[in-house]
């Protein structure tokens, strides 16, 4: 309904509050005419949900996140959220039933301490969700104060930072890691912690790159101009608007933190017997495959490869849909 | 005294080349120009690109360092202002930006974007800012309910609304307009060049337009000030502008802009100029016109000519830097054949 | 030489997109004949630009379409001919300027190598000859140094020196037509006039018909010579130069006129601005797509599209308001007190 009211010049001015206008450059520009201009992240969830691959990713990170924070609560409760403890070796089972193959019981069966590999695959999903969350929670921490940082002041401090950027880049990921590792105390939080000190970097370089263009646009001067500090500026007006492509790098951070925590299970790192985690339990029965007991690390690397696939998926058709130049 | 004393600003930004990125060189955005604005009134800053005005504008509010000259705001230095006058000095003078797509923090609520200066300086309650933000956005002919929403829900000319909203909501002395219209619908333009006139009645306001269309900087402004490559070649009431333009560049700068009449049109002379705008970074010696110039002669080599009144019909307040004005008196015009001696004295470096 | 080169009945363009059909073009017709300078006037969302793409069939399919009209060029309507035929017609029979010289040009060819591919794909000319032509055509538009010029790189030209060299690329062909976009908008007005100059010389010397495309009413001034004002993707009003200025008829066209300043205004006289928004053309009203925005608005506006009225020598007009009340109306705007008799 068009409401109608004066200015102060006495002009009717007709204004529909409840349906927006078009403007001069509008997402969609004269071209195509005239479109309602839609919400920040409407259109680029429209875009999302033609790509079935990254529904799929989606779905798949989801009962991941769902699954992980159930384990956690449980943990935290002293407790476990599975069929069976995944801990406790289970003597008690007959010969058969130690490192038995799936069966109605046991659906991926046992492994030959007798704890069921289901619960423990299950209880293992809390320790790669927490390694996805946490190291890429520090990542995000350091990276997104350097970035902007950098980006904005330029000059020699943006040459500092990147050439810094540009050592992490450079070496090995997984010796630094080892590095870091020696210091720090020993237990699979550190692991975590390492893994995320040292990714800082991608998200800096990201961000630095959004924040380059950002800081020319004009609401930034007019910021200055309103006496805002340039904390402030950095914080409030040029950070959530460099964030487009870090929300696909933390997708794709979470993928590849969740793979090097598996990749350091099999150098012993990170979680401990008789804790489990995927990688740890890939690493540990990796002996068994020869003798034929290809349960005890088919399911755990199936569960790792879907989980680290569907945050791939996702932050690739994330990418997509937020690129303005991709034609649809 | 004057709201505004400007008096030699100069910018100039170094052209860095090469990989150790010496300075080869300087851009001569503005080179030595002197104004002043006095209460209430509205400057014009008119020119085309390249010449220094939008680097003026921002120079005034310090958001770009001036390479030398005095800008004197209500008697006080604000070269030399110290962080906290600083301040002070942001709550009186503001700027309106070109375009209204940039301008606006597309991430930001219109209610924060408008009471941010209100949460920067400390003003007033979560409440009452809130209140003010109502009443800036009802001033600007918006409504209370649009604070809620985002800039990419509203049209050009209500974020161009938006921006003056912001702009007032200190109460400040001093607006800069940067091409406050241009990048609007010509329908709309009307709409926001009225409401700024409005506001300047009911705010007491002192604006300086900056813009290369002169059809609204004339119609906006009590005085004009025509800029050419960094320095400003002529200062004249507007009314007067366009009747007795003493400056070649003027001449043809009026005589190019289109009038929307077709039989006036049909009765104009046109002054085509030849060739382009040269660059800042490689002004011409003595007077920066005179390679383009119908009247130039060999003292326009020597030096800039000095920005100075010649009298007459055009009266005192009017000011042109040129050796050979055009002269008014009595209704005639006359250009002398020989030097303006108010150009030689004291001439521009 | 025929003297009509174009007519164009009803042309409507939409645009089939997720969010709806947007109605760009909707029913327009005018025509164009040699020598004549035919001025398309609008805002952003009048459709304007997009009845001169729809000319040239240069609408992208998906998701535009040109749903109805004939574009008669001569004997062939450009609508319905093969795409090997219309390619024939682009360029040569038809050349169009666009609006932003920065980007039409093509950055990592040299300037005189585009014009010269110009030429060489409607004419029968050798590489070198074309080469040559080039050179004097950049000459013609008033280049100086034009046969140094012809090898460099578009970044070495000025904003005006790239509107030239298209120009001179339009022109490479002998067209019938010339279309130019907005061809100043993004110029210097001292450039601007170098740049009207130049295709009002082009259009002496080639005899040949302008379409020019722009919102601004002082260009339209200087060289047109008739004028069709558009709104929302319909035609509100045309007519011959002199009617559009002193003797309007449409409130848009009215609004227009008195949302002015004039730099030769001897009196300050506040604008009279046209009130509200440019148009949503997703959600266009039935009828007149100004009815939103229109003053004199009564309840068939919304309804109903009105039909064509003739007001005067080839002068026509789109509205419900009757005449008699128009003119009163326009009698009584400040507008038409200080400049029209």
């Amino acid at each position: 309904m068009p409401e109608r009211h004066q200015d102060t010049s006495g002009n009717q001015i007709v204004e529909d509050l409840t349906i927006s206008t078009v403007g001069e450059r509008d997402v969609i520009d004269e071209k195509y005419g005239g479109a309602r201009p839609l919400g920040l992240w409407a259109d680029t969830w429209r875009r999302l949900r033609r790509n079935k691959l990254a529904i799929v990713g989606l779905c798949i990170i989801v009962v991941f996140i769902v699954v992980g924070s159930a384990e956690a609560i449980a943990y935290l409760a002293g407790g476990y959220l599975a069929p069976y403890d995944p801990i406790k070796p289970d003597y008690a089972l007959s010969p058969q039933g130690l490192g038995s193959p799936p069966s109605l019981s046991h659906p991926f069966g046992t492994d030959y301490l007798g704890r069921d590999v289901f619960s423990r695959v299950l209880v293992a999903t809390r320790i790669s969700m927490l390694v996805g969350v946490i190291a890429v929670a520090i990542a995000l921490c350091i990276g997104l104060v350097l970035g902007p940082v950098s980006g904005y002041y330029g000059g020699w401090v943006d040459s500092v930072i990147m050439r810094t950027a540009d050592v992490f880049f450079a070496f090995p990921f997984i010796l630094f890691v080892l590095l870091l590792l020696t210091v720090l105390p020993p237990g699979f939080g550190s692991v975590f912690i390492a893994i995320g000190i040292l990714s800082w970097a991608t998200y800096a370089r990201l961000n630095r790159g959004s924040v380059l263009s950002v800081k020319t646009m004009e609401y930034i001067e007019a910021a200055r101009a309103q006496g805002a500090s340039d904390l402030r500026i950095i914080f409030r007006h040029v950070l959530p608007n460099t964030m487009a492509p870090v929300y696909v790098a933390i997708a794709m951070g979470i993928g590849g933190a969740i793979t090097t925590e598996a990749a350091l299970a099999f150098l012993g790192l990170g979680v401990q017997p008789p804790d489990a985690s995927w990688g740890k339990m890939i690493s540990d029965n990796l002996t068994y495959l020869a003798a034929g007991s290809w349960w005890m690390l088919a399911f755990p690397s199936f569960f790792l490869i879907v989980t680290v696939f569907g945050f791939i998926s996702f932050g690739n058709g994330l990418r997509d849909a937020t690129d303005p130049k991709l034609k649809e | 005294m004057s709201l505004l004393e400007v008096n030699g600003l100069k910018k100039h930004f170094p052209i860095k080349t090469g990989i150790l990125k010496r300075t080869t060189g300087q851009v001569y955005a503005v080179d030595g120009i002197s104004f002043s604005v006095e209460k209430g009134e509205t400057l014009g800053l008119v020119g085309e690109s390249g010449c220094g005005k939008s680097t003026t504008g921002r120079s005034v509010l310090r958001l770009i360092a001036p390479t030398a000259g005095t800008i004197i705001f209500e008697g006080v230095d604000v070269m030399a202002a110290s962080r906290a006058q600083m301040q002070a000095l942001r709550r009186d003078m503001q700027i309106i930006f070109q375009d209204p797509y940039a301008s606006l923090n597309p991430r930001m609520r219109v209610r924060s974007i408008v009471g941010e200066s209100l949460k920067i300086h400390d003003i007033g309650t979560d409440v009452e800012r809130k209140k003010r933000v109502s009443e800036l956005l009802e001033t600007v002919g918006l409504s209370a309910e649009h604070a809620e929403r985002y800039p990419h829900e509203f049209s050009g000319g209500q974020r161009q609304r938006i921006g003056i909203a912001r702009a007032l909501a200190l109460n400040p002395k001093l607006i800069i307009c940067d091409e406050p219209v241009s990048a609007l619908d010509v329908s709309i333009r009307a709409q926001v060049i009225n409401l700024l006139e409005d506001l300047q009645d009911e705010f007491d306001l002192t604006y300086m337009v900056i813009a290369h269309d002169l059809s609204i900087v004339k119609h906006i402004s009590d005085r004009v000030a025509v800029m050419y490559l960094g320095k400003i070649v002529e200062i004249s009431d507007s009314a007067v502008l366009y009747d007795m333009p003493q400056h070649p560049y003027t001449e043809a700068l009026l005589s190019a802009v289109p009038i929307p009449d077709p039989t006036t049109e049909r009765a104009r002379r046109r002054i085509i100029l030849e060739g382009d705008v040269p660059s800042p970074a490689n002004p011409p010696k003595g007077c920066v016109f005179h390679p383009r110039c119908p009247r130039a002669q060999e003292v326009c080599t020597t030096a800039m000519p000095a920005l100075s009144s010649t009298g007459g019909d055009a009266g005192e307040r009017h000011e042109v830097a040129c050796y050979f004005p055009a002269r008014f008196s009595g209704g005639v015009r006359a250009v002398a054949t020989q030097p303006f001696d108010g150009a030689l004295a004291a001439a521009q470096s | 030489m025929a003297d009509r080169l174009l007519e164009v009945k009803d042309l409507s363009t939409h645009f089939f997109t997720h969010a709806g059909v947007v109605k760009a073009v909707n029913g327009v017709s005018f025509t164009l004949d040699r020598k004549e300078t035919l001025g398309i006037v609008g805002e952003s969302g009048s459709g304007k630009t997009v009845a001169a793409l729809s000319l040239m069939r240069l609408v992208p399919d998906p998701p535009g379409k040109v749903v109805e009209g004939s574009l008669m060029l001569g004997t062939r309507d450009l609508r319905t001919i093969s795409d090997a035929e219309m390619r024939g017609v682009r360029g040569n029979d038809i050349a169009m300027i666009f609006q932003d010289p920065m980007t039409s040009l093509n950055p990592v060819v040299k300037v005189g190598k585009q014009i010269a591919e110009a030429i060489t794909l409607h004419q029968d000319k050798s590489k070198s000859e074309a080469w040559d032509m080039a050179a004097q055509l950049l000459d013609r538009v008033g280049i100086p140094d034009a046969p140094a010029r012809v090898n460099q790189y578009p970044f070495e030209f000025s904003g005006g020196m790239r509107q030239r060299a298209m120009i001179a690329m339009a022109i490479s062909c002998n067209p019938d037509i010339l279309i130019a976009d907005e061809p100043t908008t993004a110029l210097d007005v001292t450039i601007q006039a170098q740049i009207i100059e130049v295709i009002e010389e082009m259009q002496q010397r080639y005899e040949s018909g302008v379409i020019l495309i722009t919102h601004d009413l002082g260009v339209v001034a200087e060289i047109a010579d008739k004028v069709m004002v558009m709104y929302g993707g319909r035609t509100v009003e045309y007519g011959g130069i002199d009617e559009i200025f002193y003797n309007p008829h449409h409130p848009y066209t009215w609004g227009l006129l008195g949302s002015l300043p004039r730099l030769d205004e001897v009196e300050k006289v506040r604008l009279t601005p046209i009130k509200g928004q440019p148009p949503d053309l997703i959600s266009l009203p039935k009828g007149c797509p100004f009815a939103g925005r229109c003053v004199y608005v009564r309840p068939e506006c919304r309804d109903q599209w009105p039909e064509l009225e003739i007001v005067g020598p080839e002068h026509g007009v789109h509205c419900w308001v009757p005449e008699a009340e128009r003119r009163e109306v326009r009698a009584a705007l400040p507008h038409f007190q200080a400049y029209v008799t």
